[in-house]
C-alpha cells in the first residue's frame, strides 16, 4: 500500500463523547465535502480516540497547524472544507477558547454574596468534611475544649464568655456567660447542659447547616460549657426531620468518644463528659426551654411558668444550662481567640456576629454571616443581590413568626437584637424574609398567625384562644368580610396576648400583625374599607378584569382562557367581562395577546 | 428562708421567699379569682385569669405561679390587671357552650361564678365570638361523663389523675385551638384504665366531667307503686352531707339526714355501716387465715372498687393478696335482696336498693361482672353525695331545718369501727380491732394514723407484731406494691383507699374541695366514733343475730356466695 | 485525650497528611452535602463524580462538606487541585460533573462558565 503523503490530516474524534454528539456523521460529510471539492488525494481523515474534551465535543483538530475545533456541527463542515481546508483560513468561531485558570475566576473574597460576612461561626462549613473529625482538628479544633479544660478554671471560662458580650442566638439574647454564672453558681450534685437544635422558625435552617456542615464545633463549644457550669451530662435536642444532621452527630459523638474529647479524664483535666442526642417530635413550642426540657423528660411538650429557671431547677429537677445551636458555635472562637476578638465585631451591645437565612424575593437566598451593625441594606441588597425581578422592596420580616415586618424606611437600620426590637421586630433565630410590592402583607401577617396559631401548645387561654380569634379577624380581612373595628380588635388582642401569654410562644406571636399594623394600616384600610387587596394576593378581593375597548382586537383568546364564561363578545366587536363572574384568576389577562386586560 | 417585703394595692406585706403573689395577696384578704390554680396540686399557670400587675417592674403577671420579689408594687386593681382578667375569662367563655341553666355543675361552677364575681357582659363574649370546640360526650363510662366542650383547659383533671392517682388516664392532646384533654388514643371512657375515682369530676371547675346522674331512676323507683325502696348511706356521707347545705366540713348530720330521706320517700333507711361491720368481720377471719399461714400476706383490703380496679389494670398478678370479702355497700345490697325479704316477707324483686355513696366508683362496682348474689341486681342506684343534695333540694327541704331521726332497724345498727369506714386508716383501725380481740381477747387504743399519704405502724398482738400499712391516693401505692410484687414487703396488712383521704375525699363529695376541708371532715367522722358506745365491729348485736339467723359463721358458704366475690385481670393501658 | 500537647501533636500530624496528599498530586472532589445540596439534587452528583472517575480510572479524593450559605446555588461541587485553588461550581447537573471532570480535574482548566468562586486557603 502506498504511503501517500497529505497536505493535511483532519483528525475527528469518534470517542464515546463526541461519537454521541455526532461525529460519526461528521466523518461522512466530511470525507463527502472533500470528495466533493475534489481534495481526497491531498486531505487524510483520520478517527482518533478522545482527548479528553467530549464535553466541546465533536472535536476537529486539523493538522499540521494542529488548529482545535470544538463542538463542530455537521453543518459547519461544508464551511470547514471551504474556507479552512480550501482557502487556509481559519474558523475563529469554531476555535477552542484559552483555557481558563483558577486566577481567573473571582475569589470567594471578591464574590458579592461573601464580600461583606465574616464567618466565625461558619468558617468551617462548605470546606471540610463534617464526617471527618481530623479535618475539623487540622482547622485548630478542639484546642479551645483543651485550652479550656487544662489551663482555665470554670470561673475563668465564664468570665470570658461574659466579657466577649456574646448573647443567646437562639432568640431571646440574654447573656451566656451570665446564664452560665447562674447554673454554675447553683450548687448540685448533678447538672446538665443541653443545646437546643429544635429549629422551627419557617426558612430558617442555619442551625442544620451548622450540625450538618460542622458538628465538632457543637460538641466542642457544649463540652466548653459543660466545664464551666460543671455539669458532666449533656442532650443535643434536634428535631427528628433533621435526619442528615442526626447522622453526622452520631459520627461525629462517636469520634469524639474514641479520640477522647467525650468520656472521662478529657485532656487529662479529670474532667468527664457524656453527651446524648434526644430526638424532638418538631413542635414548635418545643424550641422553648421549659417545654424542651418536659420533651427530653419524655413529657408532653408543654412549657412551665419561670421561675423556677432551668439554671435553679431545670432537667429532672437538675440545674441545666440550654443554649441555641449558634450560641455554642460561637465558644471555640472565643476562647481559642479571646473575647477581645470576638467583642471587636459587631455593635456595642450586640457582639461578634450573626447567621441569617435570607429567603422571600431575593436574588441571593442562602445563608450569611455578618457582623452585627451589619444594615439590612447591606444584607439585602449587596449580600441578597437585591429583589427578584428587581422588584421594589416592600419589607422584610425578621425573627420568624415571632417577628415583626420592618419596612422600607429602615433598610439603613443596623442590625442588633436591641435595633430590631425598637422598630418592633425581633432577632429570633435570624430568619429574614423579603417581600416586595406583589406581597400583601395582610396576607403575611395571616400566614405567621396561622402557623403559630396551630403550633401554639394549648396550655394557656390568651394564646389558645386568642391567636384563634386573631386568625378569625384576619381571614375575614383577607376574605373581604372585614368590618370597622377589626384593626382595633386585632390591635387589643394582639397586645393583650402579648400581655398575658405563658411562655415566649405566646408573648411573641402577635408581633407579626401588630407591627404590619403599625407600617402597613393603610393596606388593612384598604381590605376591609374599600374591599381591595392593593398587592391583588387575596383572592376574594382581588379587584375584577377588564377589557380595555381600544386595545382589545376581539381576537377572543381571553374568552377562551376563561375558565367560569365570564368573557362575552359584544356586538362582534369587543369582548367584556362580566364583573359578578369573574374570580380574577388572571388567565384572560395572560392570554391576551395585545395586553388589553387589565385588572381593576 | 428570708423575707421579701413588697406591696400589694398599696399595703405593705413581708411574706417568705417562695411565696406566691397570690398567696401574699391572699394574706392581705385580697381575693384574685383562679380557674388552673388548686391548692393541692402543682402549679400550672394556664388559664391567666389570675393576672395582675407588677407597676414595679410594668409587667403584667399570672399571680398563683409567680413567687413574689424583693420591691414588687403589684396591683390587682389597675386597668391593665382588671382588663387582662376580664379577657381571658370572655376569651374562655367565648369558647364555651354558656347553656349554664341545664348544665349539672350550674351553681357549683366555677366559670360561672367568676364571670358573675366580674360581670362579664354578653357584648365582651361575643366580641370574641367564633369557631367553637365540637366534641362529641363520652358518656360512654360507667361513672363519668366526660363533656370536652365544656372544657377550660385548666388541667386540673389532668393533674389530679396523674400527680395525685398515678392513673394518668387523661392528657392532654392536639395543638393550639384544638387542644383538649381526652383519654390516650381518644378511646371511650369504657375502655380506659380510668379507676373512677372521680378525682377529676372534684377537682373540674366547670361541667367537662361529672358523675353519671342516677337522679331520675330513683325517682322513678321512688314513685312506683309497687317498689319497695330502701336506701344505705355510706359512713361519710353524715359528715359531709351537710356542706351542701352551708355547713361547716365536718358537721354531722346523721339524723337530719334520716329524716330528709325519709321525706323523700324511702320506704327504710339503713346505714352501709353495718356491712362495713360485717365487711370486718369476714375479711378479719380471711386476715387472721392469712396470718395462720393459709394464704400469702400481705392481706390488702378490697373494699374500694377505684383501688380494685386499679390494681386490676396494674397489679393482676397481686389480685390474690387482695381480700375477697366485697365491699360493705355490695354486701349490704347482697343481704337487702336475700336475708331482708327472708325477715320481711317482701318479695326480693320488689326491692329496689339505693346506696348514698362518697364516690363514683361506686357507680361502676354495682355493675361488675359476678357481684350479684343472685339473679337479682344487687344494688339498683348508686347517688352521690352531691346528687341526694339535689334531690334533697329539689324538694324544697333545708337540712339546716330539719329534726333529728335514727336510721331503721335490721340493716341499720352499726358501731364506731363501722363509721370509720369513711376515713383512711379507718378499715385498718376497725379490723384491728376485731382481729386482736378475737387472738388475744385485749381490747385496742385508738390507732392514731395520719390521714394523708402512706402511713405504717407495728401492733403487738400477744406474741405476734403485726405490721400494718395505710395509703389513701393511687399515686402513693407504688413503692408499697412494688415491694409486695418483689416478695420483700415486709406488711402483713395494707389499707388502700383511691381517693386522698379516703372516702371522706371521695369523687362523689361535695365541692369544691381541698386538703383542709378533708381533714375537717375526717374529724367529724372521728367523733361519732368516739360518741358511739359499741365500737367493735363483732360486738354489733345485729351482725351477731345476722350471723346466728342467716350467715352462720364468717367465711361460711352462704357467706361466700353472698359476701364475696372474685378479680379479673384487665389490661394496662 | 489525655493532654493539649496530644491534641497538637495530632494535629500537626492530620495537618501533614493532608499536606502529603496534596503533595502527592491527588486532586479532591468536595460535594456540597447539606440539606440544602442533597435536596438540590447533590446525591446525583456525588453519584456521577464516582462513576465518571471510575470509568476513567482516576486517583481522586472525593469528599463531602457541608453547606456553605449559597443554597441558591446547590448543588455545589469544589474541585481542588494540587498546589491550586479551590474552585467551586454551582447550579450543577450531572452532565456538568463530566465536563468539570474532564477538563478541569484532568486537563487543569477551569469550567469558567460553571464556576462561580475560588476558595482561598
Amino acid at each position: 500500500m502506498k504511503d501517500a503523503v497529505y497536505r493535511s490530516h483532519v483528525l475527528v474524534c469518534t470517542g464515546t463523547g463526541c461519537s454521541s454528539a455526532g461525529a460519526d456523521s461528521l466523518q461522512v460529510e466530511l470525507e463527502d465535502q472533500i470528495a466533493q471539492h475534489d481534495l481526497t488525494d491531498e486531505i487524510k481523515v483520520i478517527e482518533t480516540g478522545c482527548h479528553g474534551f467530549c464535553e466541546k465535543g465533536p472535536i476537529v483538530v486539523v493538522y499540521p497547524e494542529g488548529v482545535f475545533y470544538c463542538e463542530v456541527g455537521k453543518k459547519d463542515i461544508a464551511e470547514l472544507v471551504e474556507e479552512h481546508l480550501l482557502k487556509g483560513r481559519v474558523l475563529e468561531d469554531l476555535l477552542y477558547r484559552e483555557p481558563v485558570t483558577e486566577e481567573q475566576i473571582p475569589s470567594y473574597h471578591d464574590i458579592d454574596f461573601y464580600k461583606k460576612q465574616q464567618r466565625i461561626v461558619l468558617a468551617n462549613c462548605g470546606k471540610i468534611d463534617p464526617e471527618n473529625i481530623d479535618e475539623y482538628i487540622a482547622n485548630n479544633g478542639y484546642e479551645a475544649a483543651g485550652i479550656a479544660l487544662t489551663k482555665m478554671d470554670p470561673g475563668e471560662v465564664i468570665s470570658e464568655v461574659k466579657n466577649s458580650g456574646l448573647r443567646g442566638r437562639g432568640g431571646g439574647g440574654f447573656p451566656t456567660g451570665n446564664k452560665w454564672e447562674f447554673a454554675y453558681n447553683t450548687k448540685s450534685d448533678k447538672k446538665y447542659i443541653v443545646c437546643n437544635a429544635d429549629e422551627g422558625d419557617p426558612g430558617a435552617f442555619m442551625d442544620r447547616s451548622i450540625l450538618e456542615g460542622d458538628p465538632h464545633r457543637i460538641i466542642e463549644g457544649m463540652l466548653i460549657g459543660a466545664y464551666a457550669i460543671g455539669a458532666d451530662e449533656g442532650y443535643i435536642y434536634i428535631r427528628a426531620e433533621y435526619p442528615l444532621a442526626i447522622k453526622r452527630l452520631e459520627k461525629a459523638l462517636s469520634q469524639a468518644r474514641e479520640y477522647g474529647f467525650l468520656g472521662s479524664d478529657i485532656f487529662g483535666s479529670g474532667f468527664d463528659f457524656e453527651l446524648h442526642i434526644k430526638k424532638g417530635a418538631g413542635a414548635f413550642v418545643c424550641g422553648e426551654e421549659t417545654a424542651l426540657m418536659a420533651s427530653i423528660e419524655g413529657k408532653r411538650g408543654m412549657p412551665s411558668p419561670r421561675p423556677p429557671y432551668p439554671a435553679q431547677k431545670g432537667l429532672w429537677d437538675k440545674p441545666t444550662n440550654i443554649n441555641n445551636v449558634e450560641t455554642f458555635a460561637n465558644i471555640p472562637y472565643i476562647i481559642y481567640k479571646g473575647a477581645e476578638s470576638f467583642n471587636s465585631i459587631g455593635t456595642e451591645n450586640s457582639t461578634g456576629t450573626k447567621v441569617f437565612a435570607l429567603t422571600g424575593k431575593i436574588k441571593n437566598t442562602g445563608l450569611l454571616e455578618v457582623p452585627m451593625g451589619t444594615t439590612l441594606r447591606e444584607v439585602i441588597f449587596d449580600i441578597g443581590g437585591g429583589l427578584t425581578g428587581d422588584n421594589e422592596f416592600k419589607a422584610v420580616q425578621t425573627g420568624g413568626p415571632s417577628g415583626g415586618c420592618i419596612p422600607a424606611g429602615y433598610l439603613d437600620l443596623e442590625i442588633d437584637y436591641d435595633s430590631l426590637l425598637e422598630v418592633g421586630s425581633m432577632m429570633g433565630s435570624g430568619g429574614m424574609v423579603v417581600m416586595d410590592e406583589d406581597t400583601c402583607m395582610v396576607d403575611v401577617a395571616r400566614f405567621f398567625l396561622d402557623f403559630t396559631q396551630s403550633e401554639s401548645c394549648g396550655k394557656c387561654t390568651p394564646c389558645r384562644e386568642g391567636t384563634k380569634r386573631m386568625l378569625e379577624v384576619l381571614e375575614r380581612i383577607c376574605g373581604g368580610k372585614g368590618a370597622s373595628g377589626d384593626i382595633e380588635l386585632l390591635e387589643e388582642l394582639g397586645n393583650h396576648i402579648k400581655d398575658t401569654s405563658l411562655c415566649g410562644l405566646g408573648q411573641s406571636a402577635p408581633n407579626p400583625i401588630l407591627s404590619t399594623i403599625n407600617y402597613f394600616r393603610e393596606e388593612y384600610e384598604a381590605h376591609i374599607e374599600d374591599k381591595y387587596c392593593p398587592a391583588g394576593v387575596c383572592p376574594e378581593l382581588a379587584g375584577a378584569y377588564m377589557i380595555d375597548e381600544e386595545g382589545c382586537v376581539a381576537c377572543g383568546q381571553c374568552a377562551r382562557a376563561c375558565p367560569v364564561d365570564a368573557v362575552s363578545v359584544q356586538d362582534n366587536e369587543i369582548y367584556v367581562i362580566d364583573e359578578d363572574l369573574c374570580i380574577s384568576c388572571g388567565a384572560c389577562e395572560e392570554a391576551c395577546p395585545v395586553d388589553a386586560v387589565t385588572q381593576g | 428562708m428570708s423575707e421579701i417585703s413588697l406591696t400589694i394595692d398599696g399595703e405593705q406585706v413581708k411574706v417568705p421567699e417562695g411565696t406566691t403573689v397570690l398567696s401574699a395577696a391572699r394574706k392581705l384578704g385580697i381575693e384574685i379569682p383562679t380557674l388552673c390554680y388548686h391548692p393541692d396540686l402543682t402549679r400550672h399557670g394556664a388559664c391567666r385569669v389570675c393576672e395582675v400587675e407588677d407597676v414595679a417592674h410594668n409587667r403584667s403577671l399570672a399571680s398563683c405561679v409567680t413567687p413574689v420579689i424583693e420591691g414588687m408594687e403589684i396591683s390587682t386593681r389597675s386597668r391593665r390587671a382588671r382588663k387582662a382578667r376580664r379577657r381571658n375569662v370572655s376569651l374562655l367563655l367565648a369558647n364555651h357552650p354558656n347553656d349554664c341553666l341545664g348544665c349539672d355543675r350550674s351553681g357549683t361552677c366555677e366559670l360561672q361564678e367568676i364571670a358573675h364575681d366580674l360581670s362579664i357582659r354578653t357584648r365582651e363574649i361575643e366580641k370574641y365570638e367564633g369557631e367553637t370546640r365540637d366534641i362529641t360526650p363520652d358518656k360512654t363510662g360507667p361513672a363519668l361523663k366526660r363533656e370536652p366542650n365544656k372544657c377550660i383547659l385548666c388541667g386540673r383533671c389532668v393533674r389530679i389523675c396523674e400527680e395525685v392517682q398515678g392513673v394518668s388516664a387523661l392528657q392532654f392532646s392536639n395543638r393550639g385551638f384544638d387542644s383538649i384533654v381526652t383519654t390516650a388514643f381518644d378511646l371511650p371512657q369504657s375502655e380506659i384504665n380510668c379507676a373512677n375515682c372521680g378525682q377529676c369530676a372534684t377537682v373540674c371547675p366547670v361541667g367537662a366531667i361529672v358523675e353519671k346522674n342516677e337522679i331520675y331512676h330513683v325517682w322513678q323507683a321512688l314513685e312506683a307503686d309497687d317498689k319497695h325502696v330502701v336506701v344505705q348511706t355510706a359512713p361519710s356521707i353524715q359528715a359531709t352531707l351537710g356542706e351542701e347545705f352551708g355547713m361547716e366540713p365536718g358537721t354531722v348530720v346523721t339524723g337530719k339526714m334520716v329524716t330528709a330521706l325519709r321525706k323523700l320517700g324511702f320506704d327504710r333507711v339503713f346505714s352501709t355501716e353495718f356491712t362495713a361491720d360485717l365487711t370486718i368481720m369476714e375479711e378479719g377471719y380471711e386476715f387472721l387465715a392469712r396470718l395462720e399461714g393459709n394464704e400469702k400476706l400481705p392481706h390488702i383490703t378490697s373494699c374500694c372498687p377505684g383501688w380494685v380496679k386499679f390494681a386490676e389494670h396494674n397489679y393482676p398478678d397481686l389480685l390474690n393478696h387482695l381480700s375477697s370479702a366485697k365491699s360493705p355497700q355490695q354486701m349490704f345490697s347482697a343481704l337487702a335482696k336475700s336475708y331482708y325479704p327472708d325477715l320481711t316477707g317482701i318479695k326480693p324483686e320488689k326491692i329496689y336498693t339505693v346506696s348514698i355513696m362518697p364516690c363514683t366508683a361506686k357507680k361502676f362496682e354495682k355493675d361488675r361482672a359476678g357481684i350479684n348474689g343472685g339473679p337479682l341486681k344487687d344494688t339498683d342506684a348508686v347517688l352521690t353525695t352531691r346528687e341526694l343534695a339535689l334531690m334533697i333540694k329539689e324538694i324544697g327541704i333545708d337540712l339546716n331545718h330539719l329534726p333529728e331521726d335514727e336510721y331503721d332497724e335490721l340493716l341499720g345498727k352499726s358501731t364506731g369501727a363501722g363509721t370509720i369506714f369513711g376515713t383512711t386508716g379507718g378499715v385498718t383501725e376497725a379490723a384491728v380491732r376485731t382481729v386482736k380481740e378475737k387472738l388475744t381477747g385485749e381490747p385496742l387504743e385508738r390507732l392514731e394514723l395520719g390521714f394523708v399519704g402512706v402511713q405504717d405502724k407495728e401492733i403487738e398482738i400477744g406474741d405476734r407484731t403485726i405490721k400494718v400499712a395505710i395509703v389513701s391516693g393511687l399515686g402513693n401505692t407504688g413503692e408499697l406494691l412494688k415491694d409486695v410484687r418483689e416478695g420483700t414487703s415486709e406488711y402483713d396488712f395494707i389499707e388502700v383507699m383511691a381517693c386522698p383521704h379516703g372516702c371522706v375525699g371521695g369523687g362523689g363529695q361535695p365541692l369544691p374541695v381541698d386538703k383542709e376541708k378533708k381533714d375537717r371532715r375526717a374529724e367529724g367522722l372521728g367523733s361519732i366514733d368516739q360518741a358511739k358506745t359499741i365500737r367493735k365491729s363483732h360486738e354489733n348485736p345485729m351482725i351477731k343475730k345476722v350471723y346466728e339467723d342467716y350467715l352462720e359463721e364468717p367465711l361460711s358458704r352462704r357467706a361466700h356466695r353472698l359476701l364475696h366475690t372474685e378479680y379479673r385481670r384487665r389490661p394496662k393501658n | 485525650m489525655k493532654s493539649l500537647e496530644e491534641l497538637k501533636e495530632l494535629r500537626e500530624q492530620v495537618q501533614k497528611d493532608m499536606k502529603t496528599r496534596s503533595e502527592k498530586k491527588m486532586p479532591e472532589i468536595i460535594i456540597g452535602m447539606g440539606t440544602c445540596g442533597i435536596s438540590a439534587g447533590a446525591r446525583e452528583i456525588m453519584k456521577t463524580v464516582i462513576e465518571e472517575t471510575e470509568k476513567r480510572s482516576l486517583d481522586v479524593k472525593i469528599s463531602q462538606t457541608g453547606c456553605i450559605g449559597m443554597c441558591e446555588k446547590e448543588p455545589l461541587m469544589d474541585v481542588k487541585l494540587p498546589g491550586k485553588e479551590r474552585v467551586t461550581y454551582g447550579e450543577l447537573k450531572a452532565n456538568d460533573v463530566k465536563k468539570i471532570i474532564a477538563k478541569h480535574v484532568i486537563n487543569g482548566t477551569v469550567v469558567d462558565e460553571l464556576a462561580i468562586a475560588r476558595l482561598e486557603e
